[in-house]
């Protein structure tokens, strides 16, 4: 019951700030956040789930079911439910919306009431994707995050909003049919065997070995055929080279709530779907094609780095930087190990909150000086001592500073990915950890340009100091990084419960 | 309780036709009566009244155990009638409700309400026939009145032209749709369905029926505007008042849809379909009418003729209702079919109201580029514009998802992947046309200063209800999934 009060909260919220007076809907929408975030934690404080959604044996927070549609042969329900790897992810959602909109009070000046319904609209679909276990809810969700965020890119966003809002549409759209005409090809291949779109029975079915050949193609083929149709459908969203090419432009164009979300949530739905759908419903599969997936994850981590040390515009650095640490998730994902699976969804976690933090800096940065080019400043450490600082703890958080969430992160997935089995999982894990050289390089080199030495500001604007709203949101997210570097356990704990099941081979 | 008599299953054909006449009572008691209130009151309480009726009587379950026959089964009420009827009524109230603005200063409004309910009328009729004679009557019944709607802006060229090209066709393809009749009357011996079904099985002129169905089915064709009798859709929708255009694309293609199940499913069954594959002949045109339709819409400047070529393409949707027959899903895909087309009777019937609320402002030109930015002065009509829009194109914002994905999963279900895989096609491509709309609204700056003074309450309701309606369907999807599946269930049993 609880998760509907929380969707239908963010939602509600979403409608009444949409026709709020501008005037109030920054004020509207905080307060409108806060209720499905006091909602989230205390499901977060009172999870007792165990186990993994997908897999039996466990036990589902918060779970309900109840018949929704039925036609033909296949039964829908309405079915949602959290568990260890959702958890987190909600938290992360119901945080980061709220932050979201802090960060917007300054840059958002007109159209304010529907900004902000907009962003609780797209909270609303980002914690339906997370929550939802039925394939057609999930996919409901899953479409309706696209539309929010194609008009926050589109209305609010810079010079080339229209450009990068169609590309992101669709890019989006178009995976989406490719990864759903792959999982409809398994659920015919199974035939009799499930008779709802139910995604922990399907996971079931399929690892209890029920696919049937479809067309002629018998089950192997079209497990393949159908992990690479997922695969790509859900790169795309995450994304991985060469799919990623929609991503820095709909960052540098999108306003920097709306880069907040798009980088701290968005991206997640990607991962979180490769893990729900190929990890856990075709492990073999996924296991026959480690080598080549690992190959796409270390390209991604170099690649995107290589690109981020090019850039000159910081928030195409810290763009392209994201897509080098969702390469660092795929690593751990295609390990498949305890430690692999658990650190990916840990990474998860912390570069939500990094990217959100480094973006939410980008955009204070961005708010006083109206430039975001490098070149363009320095030494703004004097002017903007605060600023400053939450933006150096942020960019190292990213380079994996100890005690920091990135650290943790990325430790438990090189842990995880060395122990792997695949063939070559040392070399890949090794190349990768280079990643992380090149990361400080070009965040170090970013700072030390811009944050450093003596002051200058090449456009027309006099310097000051940022206000407090602007600062709060910064704060939080070094505090959550901080803390959930010291005390990974908060949240590592029940992601270790909810992967190790993948892994026994159980159905 | 005793049983109802049994003439109230025709309740809601009873109340539109008392409707229609009090609104001639009143235009002979006050012939020139511009008192917008109780002419389009009167026309709303009638056709809310034969909704409700029919809601009610699809609740209670007439119809749907046991079809109720008239005149030794001239007209059936069943799940199917009552199903449909609830379509056409629904349609009818929000036109009726928009047009209270939208004929702001028009004279001869009580006219347009009667016609308006006697078009409603006729279609329910339509619904219910039982035989080829009572299908063409009440066909006639449909087009006469729209006839004179399309053309109702007397002084609007447009509208003239529009009207009697609408007109010209709709008399050709009458007489061809009579001269089937009389084919398949020769053939079979009879106009009554259940007769002409025992009668086609043995006859031996096959060829004299097949030419009798091919003709009936260019008949519906217009009706439904699928290609090849599609081409008066266009100038028609474009042309007419808004609101008509609405009515006519929504609820006069399903009237078109309901005989032709009707028709194909019962009058001349699967059994022919050895010797007479109208089978096929529904594959052909529901591909070329999706096809088609949505490539037209591409290339259109104008807003309403878009969305009247994509009213093409989504007939070609329904379409596979008939087209996936056979296939040892029938009730499912038909089921589905007719789901579809509830679906689309709000979500176009809203979009076709949002342009007769553009209309209204007059400020607001009608292609795409006029459109830009209108986002700002109207939000709550241009949300419900997005919703029409993508639920159109199949995004799940609306219930048109559901029923898309539904019609298609049930064709491929019933083996005929192909027909699904053209229309997911079709569907790609008709989000590039909708989203247009999308982006003028909101993305686009106005090129100049759009002002819009006057929210026109009427209108507003109207769109805003038929959104409403749009987006809670996909919660309340099953309630609509389930007597659709039996009332198709009941024809082929």
């Amino acid at each position: 019951m609880i998760i509907e009060i929380l969707l239908a909260l963010s939602l509600l919220g979403a409608l009444v700030v949409f026709v709020l007076p501008d005037d109030y809907a920054p004020v509207g929408a905080l307060i409108a956040s806060l209720f499905p975030l006091v909602t989230s934690f205390l499901m977060w404080f009172g999870f007792d789930g165990s186990g993994n959604a997908f897999l039996d044996g466990g036990e589902l927070a918060y779970e309900t079911m109840v018949g929704w549609i039925s036609v033909g042969p296949y039964a829908i329900n309405w079915h949602v439910g959290v568990d260890g790897i959702s958890m987190p992810l909600v938290v992360m959602t119901t945080v980061l919306t709220t932050l979201a909109i802090l960060t917007a009070w300054t840059p958002i000046d007109e159209r304010r009431s529907q900004f902000y319904g907009l962003v609780l609209f797209l909270e609303t679909g980002l914690l339906g994707v997370f929550v939802a276990l039925d394939f057609f809810a999930w996919l409901v969700f899953w479409e309706i995050v696209l539309i929010p965020m194609y008009m926050l890119i589109g209305v609010w966003g810079g010079p080339r909003r229209k450009y990068a809002a169609i590309k992101f549409f669709v890019y989006t759209n178009v995976a989406t049919l490719v990864m759903f005409l792959g999982f409809i090809a398994l659920v015919f291949g199974l035939g009799d065997s499930v008779t709802s779109l139910d995604m922990p029975a399907i996971a079931q079915a399929l690892r209890g070995g029920e696919l049937g050949s479809l067309g002629g193609i018998g089950p192997d083929t079209l497990k393949t055929v159908a992990f690479i149709a997922m695969f790509a459908g859900f790169a795309v969203k995450v994304p991985i080279v060469p799919v990623h090419t929609w991503l820095p432009d709909a960052h540098v164009e999108a306003p920097t709530p709306a880069s907040v979300l798009l980088a701290g949530v968005l991206l997640k739905m990607g991962t979180y779907a490769l893990l729900r759908f190929n990890f856990t419903m075709l492990p073999e599969t996924a296991s026959q094609l480690a080598p080549y997936i690992a190959i796409l994850a270390v390209v991604s981590v170099i690649y995107g780095a290589m690109l981020a040390l090019a850039q000159q515009d910081l928030k195409r650095i810290v763009a392209y930087s994201s897509i080098s640490s969702m390469g660092f998730v795929i690593l751990g994902l295609v390990a498949y190990t305890e430690f692999g699976l658990g650190g990916a969804t840990f990474q998860m976690i912390s570069h939500g909150l990094i990217s959100g933090l480094l973006f939410a800096c980008v955009g204070v940065i961005y708010n006083t000086t109206h430039t975001r080019m490098i070149g363009d400043m320095a030494g703004l450490a004097d002017r903007m001592p605060v600023t400053t600082t939450l933006f150096v703890a942020g960019c190292f958080a990213y380079m994996g500073l100890p005690f920091m969430a990135g650290f943790m992160g990325e430790y438990f997935i090189f842990q995880g990915s060395f122990a792997a089995e695949f063939a070559g999982s040392m070399i890949y894990t090794a190349i990768a950890m280079f990643g992380i050289v090149i990361v400080a390089g070009y965040l170090l080199y970013a700072m030390q340009r811009t944050l450093f030495g003596e002051f200058r500001l090449d456009t027309d604007y006099s310097i000051g100091r940022a206000s407090f709203h602007d600062v709060v949101p910064l704060v939080v997210l070094v505090i959550c990084i901080i803390g959930l570097g010291t005390a990974p356990d908060v949240f590592f704990g029940m992601i270790q419960d909810a992967v190790g099941p993948l892994l026994e081979g159980g159905v | 309780m005793a049983p109802l008599p049994e003439w109230t299953a025709i309740a809601p054909t009873l109340l539109l036709g008392l409707t229609a006449i009090v609104l001639f009572v009143i235009d002979s008691v006050d012939p020139r009566s511009k008192n917008r209130t109780l002419l389009s009151g009167t026309a709303t309480v009638g056709t809310l009244a034969a909704l409700v009726a029919a809601g009610a009587l699809l609740a209670t379950g007439t119809g749907t155990d046991q079809a109720v026959t008239f005149y030794n089964g001239q007209l059936v009420v069943d799940g199917m009638s009552l199903f449909f009827t609830i379509i056409f009524t629904s349609v009818a109230t929000l036109v009726t409700i928009a047009s209270y603005d939208y004929l702001a200063g028009e004279s001869e409004q009580a006219e347009y309400y009667a016609l308006v309910v006697l078009a409603a009328t006729g279609m329910t009729l339509l619904a219910s026939a039982g035989s080829l004679a009572v299908a063409f009557v009440s066909l006639e019944l449909v087009s006469l009145p729209t006839y004179a709607l399309v053309a109702f802006m007397k002084d609007n060229r447009g509208s003239v032209e529009a009207g009697l090209k609408y007109f010209l066709i709709g008399a050709l393809s009458s007489a061809i749709f009579v001269y089937g009749i009389s084919l398949v009357y020769a053939a079979t011996g009879s106009l009554l369905f259940s007769d002409v079904a025992e009668a086609a099985a043995g006859t031996e002129v096959t060829g004299v029926l097949g030419i009798g169905v091919l003709m009936v089915l260019g008949g519906f064709a217009f009706k439904t505007a699928s290609v090849p009798f599609h081409f008066w859709a266009p100038e028609a929708y474009e042309g007419a008042p808004a609101p008509i255009s609405a009515f006519l694309s929504s609820a006069s293609k399903a009237a078109g849809f309901v005989v032709a199940f009707r028709v194909f499913t019962v009058a001349f069954g699967l059994d022919i379909t050895s010797s007479i594959d109208w089978v096929l002949a529904f594959q052909i045109l529901a591909v070329v009418t999706m096809t088609l339709g949505n490539f037209a819409a591409v290339t259109q400047d104008n807003v309403k003729r878009m969305l009247a070529y994509s009213s093409v393409g989504q007939a070609g949707y329904v379409l596979i209702g008939l087209a996936a027959l056979g296939g040892g899903q029938n009730s499912l895909v038909l089921g589905m079919s007719m789901t579809h087309l509830f679906v689309y009777g709000f979500m176009n019937t809203g979009a076709f109201l949002f342009v007769a609320l553009v209309e209204h402002w007059g400020s607001v030109g009608r292609t795409f580029e006029d459109y830009n930015g209108l986002g700002r002065e109207a939000p709550i009509a241009c949300v419900a514009m997005t919703v029409f829009m993508f639920s159109l194109a199949g995004i799940p914002l609306g219930g048109g998802f559901l029923s898309k994905y539904f019609l298609f999963g049930a064709a491929v279900s019933a083996g005929f992947w192909w027909l699904a895989a053209v229309g997911v096609v079709n569907s790609v491509l008709s989000l590039y046309y909708y989203s247009r709309v999308v982006k003028a609204m909101w993305l686009n700056d106005p090129a100049g200063d759009i002002s819009l003074n006057d929210y026109p309450l009427g209108l507003y309701t109207a769109v805003v209800a038929a959104g409403l309606v749009t987006v809670l369907l996909i919660p309340a999807f099953g309630l609509v999934t389930d007597p659709a599946i039996d009332a198709a269930a009941a024809l082929f049993s």
